[in-house]
């Protein structure tokens, strides 16, 4: 290849020789892309595409990773992460993954990526529009619980025939006095089509509307691919008597004290002990740098230097 | 099958790395329609296609995809054959891509693909060349991607054509969507943008 070549930048140290750039072959890279060009065209519209075996089982995040593959170039800045965190197996795998077949940098830091991979969170910090944030997603059909054939799902979306939907919905406010959904919460994209928006809390679906960033969904064993272009309607599904709302925490975090993230409950020693910390490892990191303090800023040293 | 002649312009340099740059600028100009995006692809694909349309072209087509030229366009026929493997479409309904030379004699956009209920993505994908593209202009774009309202000036388009495009917008979720080219230069109307005149 051509070094002086304006298209090319230095690969990152760690590159392995004998791949194609992004592992994919050319001709899946231009299937994924007009399936995206079409995802994008339709906002919320499940494209059907012929996914491929990765190197790794689906559920793994695969679907995610075949469109990071097709998105990503030599100058991007990769971000992974795996329920908020970027220091669990999934996400330094991926991240691994992309550093060898595409050479491409990669960091912890949300504001300085270009693109971010995750399974099942959004970043608590805002996204900006230089940004694409490709979830990975095991179910794509908000309606597969309570339509088992895909024939019959796919008419209800081509007539927007949402009626059970909001039954479902409806049955859960009989049943619990409220929407019991805590993650998955079907969301309607620009007031058309009903669309899941991955295992996400629902914590992070306000995060879904109107967002600067470009937002593409990839199912692997489902071959799906969806999206949500930038600045577009999302809201998430309720009646007008039980409004949507979001989880919310008696505690801060326990490290940096935020008490606007999404929280994950920690056992940290064999008496059960329990502290809330940031789901979102970035944010809270960035947070205690700039000297935010919460209740037990060491509670998690134990934990994270290895011993029990 | 017609017998195909071997262009003498180049396809793609560094095929993997320039569809990757060419693509994402795609996808950036389908994300945030009426986004003037201006390829630094290095192509000279044979006359009438214009650096962006070629570029497009290459980047996106395959074996798997028909392509449709209007008559002003089939001398570019044989160069997109040859470095995409992409059969001819017979007819405009069968087109995954339609490359519109003569923009003053765009077929109707009912004359394209513009998928089913249920499967709206089986739709054409046009690439059009027109005279030239503003980012500034008497048109006012808005819809998914747009922040309130995107300004565009778009030159040598047929009279008719936006009037056709609000009967392409409101055939929602079917329709087309339309890559305008004009030299290196293009920009992107998904099905969902709106446009006032």
């Amino acid at each position: 290849m051509n070094a002086s070549s304006p298209l090319q930048v230095a690969p990152a140290a760690g590159t392995t020789e004998g791949y194609n750039f992004g592992y994919l072959d050319e001709q899946t890279k231009r299937m994924i892309r007009r399936a995206l060009l079409k995802a994008v065209a339709i906002p919320g519209y499940q494209v059907p595409f012929g996914s491929r075996e990765m190197p790794l089982p689906y559920g793994w995040g695969t679907g995610g990773i075949q469109v990071t593959a097709s998105v990503i170039g030599p100058a991007d800045v990769l971000k992974v992460i795996d329920q908020g965190a970027d220091d669990t197996t999934n996400a330094v795998s991926i991240r691994k993954f992309f550093n060898r077949v595409a050479g491409v940098r990669t960091t912890e830091k949300t504001s300085a990526a270009t693109i971010i991979q995750t399974r099942h969170r959004v970043p608590e910090t805002p996204l900006a529009e230089n940004q694409i944030l490709v979830y990975q997603v095991p179910i794509p059909e908000p309606l597969r619980w309570l339509e088992a054939r895909e024939a019959e799902t796919r008419r209800m979306h081509a007539l927007a025939e949402y009626g059970a939907m909001r039954v479902n919905l409806y049955e859960e406010v009989a049943r619990y006095g409220r929407i019991a959904k805590g993650y998955d919460y079907p969301v309607e994209v620009n007031g058309r089509y009903i669309m899941s928006p991955s295992p996400i809390p629902k914590f992070d679906n306000p995060k879904l509307d109107n967002n600067p960033a470009l937002q593409l969904f990839g199912a692997g064993r489902e071959r799906r691919i969806y999206a949500i272009p930038p600045y577009t309607k999302v809201k998430s599904l309720d009646f007008e008597d039980y409004p949507f709302t979001v989880e919310r925490w008696a505690q801060a975090c326990a490290l940096c004290g935020a008490t606007d993230s999404f929280l994950d409950e920690v056992i940290v020693d064999d008496q059960g002990a329990r502290v809330f910390v940031c789901s979102d490892t970035d944010y809270c990191e960035d947070r205690r740098k700039q000297g935010f303090r919460g209740a037990a800023p060491d509670a998690l040293a134990a934990t994270a230097s290895g011993a029990s | 099958m017609t017998a195909l002649t071997i262009p003498t312009a180049a396809g793609l340099a560094e095929p993997a790395l320039a569809s990757q740059r060419v693509f994402r600028q795609a996808l950036e100009a389908m994300a945030r329609p009426g986004t003037v995006v201006g390829t630094e692809i290095v192509l000279a694909p044979p006359a009438p296609l214009s650096r962006a349309a070629g570029a497009l072209i290459l980047t996106l087509a395959d074996f798997e995809t028909l392509v449709w030229f209007d008559r002003a366009a089939q001398s570019a026929a044989d160069y997109v054959r040859f470095h995409t493997g992409a059969p001819l479409a017979a007819q405009t309904a069968d087109a995954a891509f339609a490359i519109v030379a003569d923009s003053t004699n765009l077929p109707p956009l009912t004359a394209f693909a513009l998928g089913t209920d249920e499967y709206p993505d089986r739709s054409t994908s046009l690439i059009v060349e027109v005279e030239s593209i503003a980012g500034t202009g008497p048109l006012m774009l808005s819809g998914p991607g747009i922040l309130g309202r995107r300004p565009l000036g778009v030159h040598g388009l047929a009279p008719d054509f936006w009037h056709q495009w609000r009967t392409n917008h409101r055939a929602f979720p079917r329709g087309v969507d339309v890559f305008l080219t004009a030299g290196a230069r293009f920009v992107a109307l998904p099905r969902t943008t709106t446009v006032e005149t």
